[in-house]
């Protein structure tokens, strides 16, 4: 069992009530019990409460007694017992449960959880910078078979990588979290397995029979298979790609307009013209070109884009100043992406000796 | 394999319409009433007949269980209380049944509530499941909108469902700590007897019921128990909702026969084992709580309550969690280790502190850092939990850790020879002998 108490008196607030909405939602369901039973409500709400509040705090744990005929010592007790309760203040905007149990451990829990670690906070139930973000390891969530997973607030988002839950914890910081659909992150309906189901194919459900070897489905990207219409990324036809990585996120955030990527408000900037002095001079395509995508931060569209400003080679990476990095950045909308990814340092290792210096000099393959 | 005809959850996967008349175009709620009509004695020995066992874990005949509740009523009412706490790490059925296919559960509580004489039910959802608690409202709501439920409600049964929901502690799957955490208190479990049968909900008699056992009973009394007899073997009739996790091609829930091989489930539903047959470690069959089977005694094992308990484990609730050679096996059965201690409710000495203290063991189990002896230790510690506490949960915090040892010790004696051979570099000093 874990040790768990009320949060510190200096940041309980001084008294508690539902609001009006709640206040009858709550007469309602302890009309649900038998007479004198009314105790049996406790669990709903105390939940309705944190619902309301973000947390349990003692004041509301004092008012749900008062509301139900309990002593104190009651409620407190059902508080501290059941872990769902936060007896503290979490993220505002997300708090993110990792199930962390055997079944989502063996398909990379541990994943999230690092990343976790490092995007919010090193230690679980401690708020990030901003507030706006926390997370800790659960128990079994009751999503095994669509393992790994997280749970925020009130939905499950299954099938996860790291790169997708980043991509998730991104827009929940940025407030748009109802954006992303709920359930699995990957080209599959509910529990069935993936590329269709196995059983119950009649009716007008027929899908393509699944392969005998699925391969490893957590690289398989997300179509827009039965899915409800949303305007989640997943879903949204214009784009080729859904984001399963940053780089595509990005590229994505760049089709759509979406200015998340630094939190929000900031309008779309303007486009650099192609006539500026320190757009990067382009050359005729040559014969052998380049791979371009072996660059972390370039994927297929970023790649079609330059080749459309006559970059092909990694040498002319390489060679970009200041300004000229300046200027793609500002006309990919990347936001000093390219600073941050060393686009030239990767360029000039690759132009250099190609995929073995990239190893020697990052440690890591190219993409 | 089964046919799809056969199958009770004709929407497990969401993919037809889940609303109260997309249910009756599947053939849910067909001559419910009628079914009533044939009284009480008629069903408890069809539910009998048909051999059905409680899909919760422990495998109890479903019709035996009912037939304990009092035949007339002493002046306290019945209740039947539904467990849908589904919390067993890698089980995930009553999930779906709950958000896409809820109106076999609840015909299934009219039914049983009938077979009971109870007027009241209670299903108890855990509290991480909110869309799902959602969803079975709202077809709730329906059937009350359709008359099927309520005070004089079409079937001529007055019958009210209540949904309550629980917040995130496992033990509330144990049926008496459910009716204590229903009864708005800590989830600890009671001392039985009494049994709930007799002393259950609010002092009154009630019976506990998986979601799976309660909503596959209306179609066995539809279409008869020799149909359901038809699947699986002798003892363990019907059919099962199997969900199976872990390294497998494709991890799924699949509605299958009882008595299906191990193999059939896996190359026909899963795609296979990641990287082959041959890279199959070890299978866990009936969730967290059940020993590990390694995986070649595994390939040919018959997946029901009887020919799971040949090789020493158990069928449980059908959660199959699947380990491939790349498996770290003695994390893994650390990981369970560690859901017991955070899960137990602290009420029993044995369990409070002996969850932990195996923990603390397995942790240094995981590095090696640790003597051979202690693995004997360890064993006859998880014996001393076991069978000495008021619930299973002590039984099932112990089983996995036995498992462990009894198939997979010579992983951790080697990975205890290659802490001790590498002990200088853990900050050891050797020092001459004098």
């Amino acid at each position: 069992m874990s040790v768990r108490r009320l949060a510190e008196d200096s940041i309980q607030p001084a008294g508690f009530a539902f609001n009006a909405e709640n206040a009858a939602w709550a007469e309602a369901t302890i009309k649900k019990y038998p007479e004198g039973r009314e105790q049996s409500a406790v669990i709903p709400l105390l939940m309705r409460a944190q619902e309301q509040d973000g947390w349990v705090t003692r004041a509301a744990i004092e008012a749900i007694a008062d509301l139900l005929g309990m002593a104190y010592i009651r409620v407190l007790e059902v508080a501290t017992f059941y872990t769902q309760f936060q007896l503290a203040p979490v993220g505002t905007r997300a708090h993110v449960q990792v199930c962390g149990t055997t079944p989502c451990m063996l398909r990379g829990a541990e994943d999230l959880i690092n990343l976790c670690k490092k995007r919010i906070h090193p230690d679980p139930l401690h708020l990030n910078e901003g507030g706006t973000l926390s997370w800790e390891e659960v128990e079994c969530q009751g999503a095994c078979v669509n393992a790994p997973m997280v749970m925020i607030f009130k939905d499950a988002y299954e099938d996860l990588t790291p790169e997708q839950l980043e991509h998730i914890i991104d827009r929940f910081e940025a407030g748009k979290g109802d954006e992303i659909t709920p359930g699995p992150q990957i080209d599959r309906i509910y529990s069935a397995p993936v590329g269709g189901p196995t059983t119950l194919t009649d009716a007008g459900t027929k899908k393509a029979p699944a392969k005998a070897n699925g391969g490893d489905p957590a690289i398989v990207p997300p179509s827009n298979a039965a899915r409800p219409k949303t305007d989640a990324d997943e879903t949204d036809p214009t784009l080729k790609t859904p984001a399963t990585a940053k780089a595509e996120a990005a590229a994505n955030a760049e089709a759509k307009g979406d200015t998340r990527a630094e939190g929000g408000a900031q309008e779309a900037r303007e486009k650099p013209s192609l006539d500026d002095k320190n757009r990067p001079a382009g050359i005729a395509r040559p014969a052998a070109i380049d791979d371009l995508k072996l660059v972390s931060g370039i994927g297929p569209k970023i790649e079609g884009i330059l080749h459309e400003l006559g970059i092909f080679t990694f040498a002319q990476i390489a060679a970009w100043k200041k300004a000229e990095r300046d200027w793609v950045d500002g006309y990919l909308n990347f936001r000093g992406r390219i600073e941050r990814d060393d686009w030239v340092r990767q360029a000039k290792a690759l132009a250099k000796g190609g995929e073995a210096e990239y190893i020697r000099v990052f440690g890591k393959k190219p993409r | 394999m089964l046919k799809d005809q056969d199958r009770i959850f004709t929407n497990i996967y969401g993919l037809k319409d889940k609303s109260l008349k997309g249910a009756m175009a599947r053939g849910h709620w067909d001559g419910t009433k009628q079914l009533l009509e044939k009284g009480r004695d008629w069903i408890i020995n069809e539910v009998k007949a048909s051999g059905l066992r409680g899909r919760g874990g422990a495998g109890f005949p479903t019709g035996l269980k009912w037939s304990f509740m009092p035949k007339e009523s002493d002046g306290r009412p019945h209740y039947l209380v539904v467990n849908a706490d589904e919390s067993e790490p890698g089980t995930c059925k009553d999930r779906d049944i709950m958000r896409h296919d809820p109106h076999t559960l609840i015909e299934g509580c009219v039914v049983a509530s009938f077979a009971m004489g109870a007027h009241a039910a209670y299903i108890y959802v855990r509290g991480e499941f909110i869309r799902e608690r959602e969803a079975l409202q709202a077809a709730i709501d329906e059937c009350y909108d359709a008359g099927l439920l309520g005070k004089n409600n079409k079937l001529g049964y007055d019958i009210d469902i209540v949904v309550h929901h629980g917040a995130g502690a496992y033990i509330c799957g144990e049926e008496t700590a459910l009716l204590e955490s229903l009864e708005g208190k800590k989830g600890q479990p009671r001392l039985k007897p009494p049994f709930p049968a007799n002393m259950g909900l609010y002092g009154c008699p009630t019976t506990v019921n998986n979601v799976e056992s309660i909503a596959v009973t209306p179609t066995i009394l539809r279409r008869g128990a020799a149909w359901y007899t038809s699947f699986g073997r002798q003892n363990n009739h019907g059919t099962k909702l199997y969900s199976i996790s872990g390294h497998v091609n494709r991890p799924c829930t699949v509605e299958e026969a009882m008595s299906i091989p191990f193999h059939e489930l896996i190359d026909k539903h899963c795609g296979g084992i990641r990287g082959g047959w041959d890279n199959l470690l070890a299978v866990i069959p009936g969730g967290s709580s059940v020993p590990c089977v390694p995986g070649a005694e595994m390939k040919d094992a018959i997946m029901d309550y009887d020919g799971l308990r040949e090789l020493g484990s158990g069928l449980g609730t059908a959660a199959v969690i699947v380990m491939d050679k790349s498996t770290d096996i003695v994390k893994a059965i650390w990981r369970i280790s560690a859901f017991y201690k955070h899960e137990s409710c602290g009420q029993c000495t044995p369990c409070r502190e002996g969850t932990g203290w195996m923990m603390r063991v397995m942790e240094r189990m995981v590095k090696g850092n640790a003597q051979k002896r202690e693995i004997d230790m360890l064993f006859a510690v998880s014996k001393q939990i076991e069978g000495h506490t008021i619930c299973a949960l002590g039984d099932a915090a112990a089983w996995p850790i036995q498992g462990l040892i009894r198939h997979f010790r010579p992983e951790m004696e080697k990975r205890i020879d290659q802490y001790t051979a590498n002990a200088t570099a853990h900050g050891a000093v050797l020092e001459a002998a004098e």
